[in-house]
């Protein structure tokens, strides 16, 4: 199902004239530290290898100074590799001479940046059609295209606002823009959010994660904060001192961390001994009885744009889940009634269950998981990123509702899975 | 101490400028010759204009520049130049500014874009420039006059090498100022270095090196009128006159048409450097 769209392999980069010694030393093991004192060099990232997926997004997390820039910016060889290879869409780009690497950077990939860059002299538009613009479109096209994803990202009307007129949130939406019209197969967000103040930082995210299920883009996203990782990474990867730590989806990572830098990382997740699964459970919208019939659970689920949706008795008593294909099975089966058909049951849990002790199951659960009171009634439905997100986030007055809808799994996705159910964003 | 002999510093930048002379002297000479008379047309045209269409032409661009009140003391200040029957010096001196102003800029700019995206050019010029603006101003009359004799042409050339540094020092500061995450908004973009320079480099540099080009024109006619010592003529030429015969009011009078000029065209670059700064301009 995944396809390799990034190949990293032995990468490493040392900042400074000679990086021929740093290899050397390297190759004999020795230390960050040892090198810099024995040779007056850098090295930035030392030995790192990873595969990105077509579509996924991919997180880089570490420390300052651990590396992390300098790994994206390799990506495109704004920083040049001192050794490794990058494949990207099968082609080594280490290799590429400076008018393919030129091409390769126009057609390939597109680039946030945590600063915004907006170009001060030009206008919402005029910044949006950069990339277009470099590589010789005509003005009415990119301009068509540019005012596009400009109403995309939310911007609409203010396409002849200056820079200086927009407030952070809206700058980085105008460098999400610039960087989405150049219709590249790669973003690479540099600490992209890290910018804004955390109500837009997570109105952004929850924003990308949105824009993703309709682009479908891979994005290599840079961030020190775990809230933001766990978040937005369908899988992450640690750096430490230039060193790849760990990498792994946001389950493994916080269940499983490799060794004690990822584990002081993801300590805040403890908070899952507190959190009930009551605290992060959303409403469960929309629901369907037993009285209705397969046509009307197909159109909520179109309606809603989800493939699967919980099925309650009259005193709303969780009876299981009908997916999209079971429904429409029953419907060619000439089937009216949903009582005559099997219903798919997904794991369910009480209320006050800490969920801690649900993590694993719902990592592993294709379903959303039900959540039900003393009485069996259906009050809530977990899904699976709304629990890491809720458990990473150190502040406990945060707003569960809203991450939760962020964190439904992309409908696309879930379609594809069959089974998977979850709510999409609007 | 006496028995170390003084360094020949005189006579070895003597036989240097010997040795240029008699090689090139005479194409210099010829080139000289034509260029003044190019700048003697110029000046006979501009003095055939009527003196008011001038001064509404000033006023104009200060109108368009910077506003209504920019325009009025525009007029008033050229209006009383003609009043105290200094036009005809006055239009000698605005030439050569003009004239020297655009050379320096010509050279000027390229140069400090080079030194701004070349640190190893950057580290040649520095110090040159350095010499260059520390010498006093009236030592570069000397070679001037010496490459080109007596008139307009060595001053222009003397008022070119005094007024050139700020111009190629702003723009290699303009370039290197631009935030690094701009320039790598560019080529992450997959810009040429030609792209970049002109779509990225430049127009965030802009307003830096329109303070530069400022300077440089402020420079100019402050040396334009020193180097009526060599015969550049124009409204220093009265001054000079007024100093050597201590005419102290006739040199009040030219002083003061100098002055007119200075502030006038300070403004109206202040003016066109202020437009193109887009943080001021987005909020009219
Ligand atoms: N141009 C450079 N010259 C020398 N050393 C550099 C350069 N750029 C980065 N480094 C060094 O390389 C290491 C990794 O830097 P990098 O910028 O990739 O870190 P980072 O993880 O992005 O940090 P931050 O969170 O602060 O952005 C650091 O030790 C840094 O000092
Ligand atoms: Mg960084």
């Amino acid at each position: 199902m995944s396809e390799e769209i990034i190949e990293v392999q032995g990468l490493i980069k040392v900042f400074g004239a000679n990086p021929d010694k740093a290899l050397r030393a390297l190759a004999k093991g020795k230390s960050k530290a040892e090198i810099l004192k024995e040779t007056g060099l850098t090295v930035g990232i030392n030995n790192i290898g990873f595969t990105v997926n077509k579509g996924e997004i991919f997180v880089v997390m570490g420390l300052s100074g651990s590396g992390k820039s300098t790994v994206l910016r390799c990506l495109n060889r704004l920083i040049e590799p001192t050794a490794g290879t990058i494949i990207i869409d099968g082609t080594d780009i280490t290799q590429l001479k400076e008018k393919e690497l030129r091409k390769f950077r126009q057609e390939k990939t597109a680039m946030v940046f945590q600063q915004f860059a907006l170009l001060p002299h030009r206008t919402v538009l005029q910044n949006t059609v950069f990339g277009l613009e470099i590589q010789g479109i005509s003005k009415k096209e990119r301009e068509e295209k540019a005012i596009k994803t400009l109403e995309l990202v939310g911007l609409k009307g203010w396409e002849d606002k200056y820079p200086s007129q927009l407030s952070g949130g809206m700058k980085q939406r105008v460098g999400l823009a610039r960087a989405l019209t150049n219709d590249a197969e790669i973003l690479l967000m540099d600490e992209a959010f890290s910018a804004l103040d955390p109500l837009i930082r997570e109105e952004m995210q929850d924003e990308l994660l949105s824009l993703q299920q309709k682009m479908n883009k891979t994005i290599v996203f840079i961030t020190h904060d775990l809230n933001e990782a766990l978040k937005l990474g369908d899988r992450i990867a640690f750096l430490r001192d230039g060193e790849l730590v760990q990498v792994g989806t946001p389950e493994e990572i916080t269940t499983h961390p490799a060794d004690d830098y990822v584990a002081k990382f993801v300590r805040g997740v403890d908070k899952s001994k507190i959190l009930t699964a009551g605290d992060v459970m959303k409403k469960p919208q929309p629901l369907i009885t037993l009285r209705d019939g397969p046509n009307v659970a197909l159109r909520i689920m179109k309606q809603h744009g989800i493939s699967s949706v919980f099925v309650v008795n009259r005193e709303r008593q969780l009876q299981g889940i009908i997916t999209v294909d079971a429904a429409v099975e029953a419907r060619n089966a000439g089937i009216t009634n949903l009582n005559d058909i099997e219903l798919a049951h997904g794991p369910k849990i009480k209320e006050d269950v800490p969920v801690q002790e649900a993590l694993g199951v719902i990592a592993e659960s294709k379903l959303p998981m039900a959540v039900v009171d003393e009485e069996d009634k259906l009050i809530g439905i977990i899904v699976r990123g709304s629990v890491l997100a809720a458990l990473a986030s150190i502040n406990h007055s945060f707003d569960v509702q809203d991450t939760e809808e962020a964190m439904a799994p992309p409908v696309s996705v879930a379609a594809q899975a069959g089974s998977q159910g979850g709510e999409s964003n609007e | 101490m006496n028995s170390i002999p003084k360094f020949p510093l005189a006579q070895i930048i003597d036989q240097i400028v010997a040795w240029l002379k008699s090689n090139f002297g005479q194409a210099l000479h010829s080139f000289s010759r034509g260029f003044s008379e190019g700048i003697e047309t110029l000046a006979e045209r501009l003095l055939m204009v009527p003196w008011w269409v001038i001064i509404l032409i000033f006023a104009f661009l200060a109108w368009r520049a910077k506003g209504w009140r920019l325009a009025i003391g525009t007029i008033i200040g050229l209006y009383f130049i003609y009043n105290l029957k200094l036009w005809a010096p006055f239009i000698d001196t605005l030439i050569l500014v003009i004239i020297s102003a655009v050379v320096s800029i010509v050279f000027g700019v390229p140069l400090g874009i080079i030194a701004g995206r070349s640190r190893g050019f950057h580290t040649i010029l520095t110090p040159i420039l350095d010499f260059m603006q520390t010498m006093p101003s009236f030592v570069y009359l000397i070679p001037a006059l010496l490459f080109f004799s007596i008139g307009k042409v060595p001053a222009v050339f003397a008022t070119v090498i005094f007024a050139m540094p700020p111009a190629i020092r702003f723009t290699d500061l303009g370039i290197r100022q631009v935030p690094v995450d701009l320039v790598e908004v560019g080529e992450a973009f997959g810009s040429t270095p030609g792209q970049l320079l002109f779509k990225v480099q430049l127009p965030v540099a802009l307003p830096t090196i329109m303070a530069g080009i400022n300077q440089t024109m402020m420079l100019s006619l402050s040396m334009v009128v020193i180097a009526a010592m060599i015969g550049a003529g124009g409204l220093g030429a009265g001054v000079l006159e007024a100093i050597s015969q201590l005419k102290i009011g006739m040199g009040f009078e030219y002083g003061v048409a100098v002055v007119i000029l200075a502030i006038i065209l300070d403004r109206l670059f202040q003016g066109i450097g202020r437009s193109f700064r887009t943080d001021d301009n987005n909020n009219i």
